[in-house]
């Protein structure tokens, strides 16, 4: 039973974009919490081409890319986590939750 | 299954995982024996790495199925000569870095969690050295990274915080472009297992993408020119085994998962322009590192720059992967080579800095002068980095300038050549302090320990000298795929 393919077109598409939307957050965004939803939804948006390429599958719904984002939905996770944290501990050292601007430190 | 033939024997590959991670648990839930725990660990995982890399050197390839699962469902541990050369590199170095620890943290409660962090990022890492296939290796790469960055973050202060953030979000952005070239060469083949996609993929649009969007990633962890910034600030500002790990250690497991996936899967991908693209981010890698190297005014800083020159020579893995046969074998050498000096510089330079209470390098003569066995173990480290004669850098440089000539790519030889006397112009800008007139002060008292081991190190670069040809052994049992 496999998932109309104008369908499965649009959870593909869908997920490119979030991703591209993604990236494009995080470079241009300078808050930290910002940066960090950015790399969320990146995260989602390959959450569901892998969705779509499991429903896209010959002979039913395969397995595997569920048991892959249930994987990466925790990797995700731990990795906001960390993320937050240390975005705390940079408020509170700097009295914003922002990155100076880059160059050669000194 | 192939892999049944393999099985004989002792079962190590599991155990270079377990036996760290366990080593990071009894850390934690101990943090007042820590180091304690921390150096058993070291010593058995070296042990075990040892045994590793004679097994594959005597049988081959080790293949395992955990607990009876075999590939298509189940997790395979997969050490053939390049995982095990780097496990054991990492062994080897880590074993360093802890008995400095002993000596740079003490006791102190930083250094508790140092221990459970470090091992952690060991377990990790030899984790992702196993690896068969490329959904595991995300997962341990984001393993990697945490421990990494949590370990940048324990310096603390406004200066680490903000590297360690920016180590973090620029290497999830690596992580998830990686990831979207999971997804893709899964897609497209069905597999996730590398010699199950080296088998399959072919030049077209999918695995293409797929190949652009996980190098690229895997590039901007590896820290290459252009996308070096975030290197300097979290190498340099993290306490001292901390930036030996990273520059030493970590930088290695990017580089070490692209040349895997090229090996392995993209074979077949011989995209035109691609070998001149990388070849000349790597020769501007290596000219704009030594530059900024011989300008800024810290000591680790300018160790720091020099990892982001040394980056530069491993891709000139593109250029020779397929004009030279054996050349990404030499490019392996040259990582370990330089995994073990860079180890030596970061830790000489950190038992310098703790001595003199900073480390403005122009201001570092009379600290020099005071700790001889360091400012020679700088030296000799510094030698290898540049690649004098008897040092595992020499020998490094000689074999990427022997293939790169053997294929006729006369331009990528001159890289290495001019490169080594950029590293020479930085290295004698290290030293430099130590050579001018005046009296020499010890500074603050340390553990005999953290000169002893920069030494050792630095006198294992002079061995790795006489490593050549058991490593290129090790190497040649390789699993290597496509022609499918």
């Amino acid at each position: 039973m496999a998932t109309d393919p104008v369908n499965l077109q649009i959870y593909l598409a869908c997920g490119a974009l979030l991703f591209v939307m993604g990236v494009h957050a995080l470079v241009v965004r300078r808050h930290l919490l910002l940066k960090i939803l950015a790399i969320n939804i990146m995260g989602s948006g390959i959450f569901m081409v892998l969705l779509g390429v499991a429903a896209g599958g010959e002979g039913g719904v395969d397995p595997v890319p569920h048991a892959l984002v249930i994987t990466g939905i925790v990797v995700a996770l731990s990795a906001t986590a960390v993320a937050l944290v240390l975005m705390l501990r940079v408020k509170a050292a700097t009295g914003l939750a922002r990155l100076p601007r880059s160059g050669p430190e000194d | 299954m192939p892999s049944t033939a393999f099985m004989a024997d002792v079962i190590l590959a599991p155990w270079l995982v377990i036996v760290p991670l366990v080593g990071a648990l009894l850390a934690g839930l101990w943090p007042a024996t820590a180091r304690w725990w921390g150096l058993l660990t070291a010593l058995a995982t070296l042990v075990l790495a040892l045994l590793l890399a004679l097994q594959v050197h005597g049988q081959g390839p080790v293949v395992l199925a955990l607990g009876g699962w075999s590939p298509p469902l189940g997790i395979a541990l997969v050490a053939d000569g390049l995982a095990s050369l780097m496990v054991l590199m990492t062994a080897g170095v880590g074993l360093a870095i802890s008995l400095y620890a002993l000596g740079y943290l003490g006791g102190t409660a930083r250094g508790r969690w140092f221990w459970m962090l470090w091992l952690w990022l060991w377990a990790a890492m030899n984790a992702l050295y196993l690896s068969g296939d490329v959904f595991n290796l995300y997962v341990t790469l984001e393993l990697v990274v945490l421990a990494s960055v949590a370990l940048v973050a324990l310096a603390g202060g406004a200066a680490p915080l903000a590297a360690a953030m920016r180590y973090l979000l620029v290497s999830l952005l690596g992580s998830m472009a990686y990831l979207m070239g999971v997804v893709l060469l899964y897609g497209a083949y069905g597999t996730l297992d590398l010699q199950g996609l080296g088998a399959q993929v072919t030049l077209s649009a999918a695995p293409m993408m797929a190949a652009v969007l996980m190098t690229v990633g895997l590039l901007v962890k590896s820290a290459l020119f252009p996308l070096h910034v975030w290197l300097p600030p979290a190498h340099g500002s993290a306490p001292a085994p901390v930036s030996a790990a990273l520059s030493a250690l970590v930088v290695k497991v990017s580089f070490y998962l692209i040349l895997r996936l090229w090996l392995m899967v993209f074979p077949e991908l011989t995209l035109p322009g691609l070998d001149l693209l990388m070849g000349g981010l790597a020769a501007a890698a290596v000219l704009w590192g030594g530059v900024m190297a011989l300008r800024v005014s810290r000591l680790k800083q300018v160790v720091a720059y020099s990892t982001v020159a040394q980056v530069g020579y491993l891709f000139l893995l593109f250029p020779l992967l397929w004009a030279a046969p054996g050349g990404w074998q030499a490019v392996v050498f040259f990582a370990v080579a330089h995994g073990v000096a860079k180890a030596a510089v970061f830790l000489a330079a950190g038992t310098l800095q703790q001595a003199a209470g900073h480390d403005r390098l122009a201001e570092l003569g009379a600290v020099m002068r005071g700790r001889l066995k360091t400012s020679f173990a700088l030296g000799i480290a510094g030698a290898s980095l540049v690649g004098l004669p008897l040092t595992g850098g020499f020998i490094a440089k000689w074999l990427l300038v022997q293939s790169a000539l053997e294929a006729h790519l006369w331009g990528w030889a001159v890289v290495v050549l001019g490169g080594g006397l950029l590293a020479g112009a930085y290295v004698f800008r290290l030293l430099g302090p130590a050579f001018e007139p005046g009296p020499g002060d010890r500074g603050r008292p340390l553990p005999a320990i953290m000169e002893w081991v920069p030494l050792s190190l630095a006198l294992l670069t002079i061995a790795l000298g006489f490593a050549g040809t058991p490593a290129l052994a090790l190497l040649a049992r390789t699993l290597v795929g496509g022609g499918g």
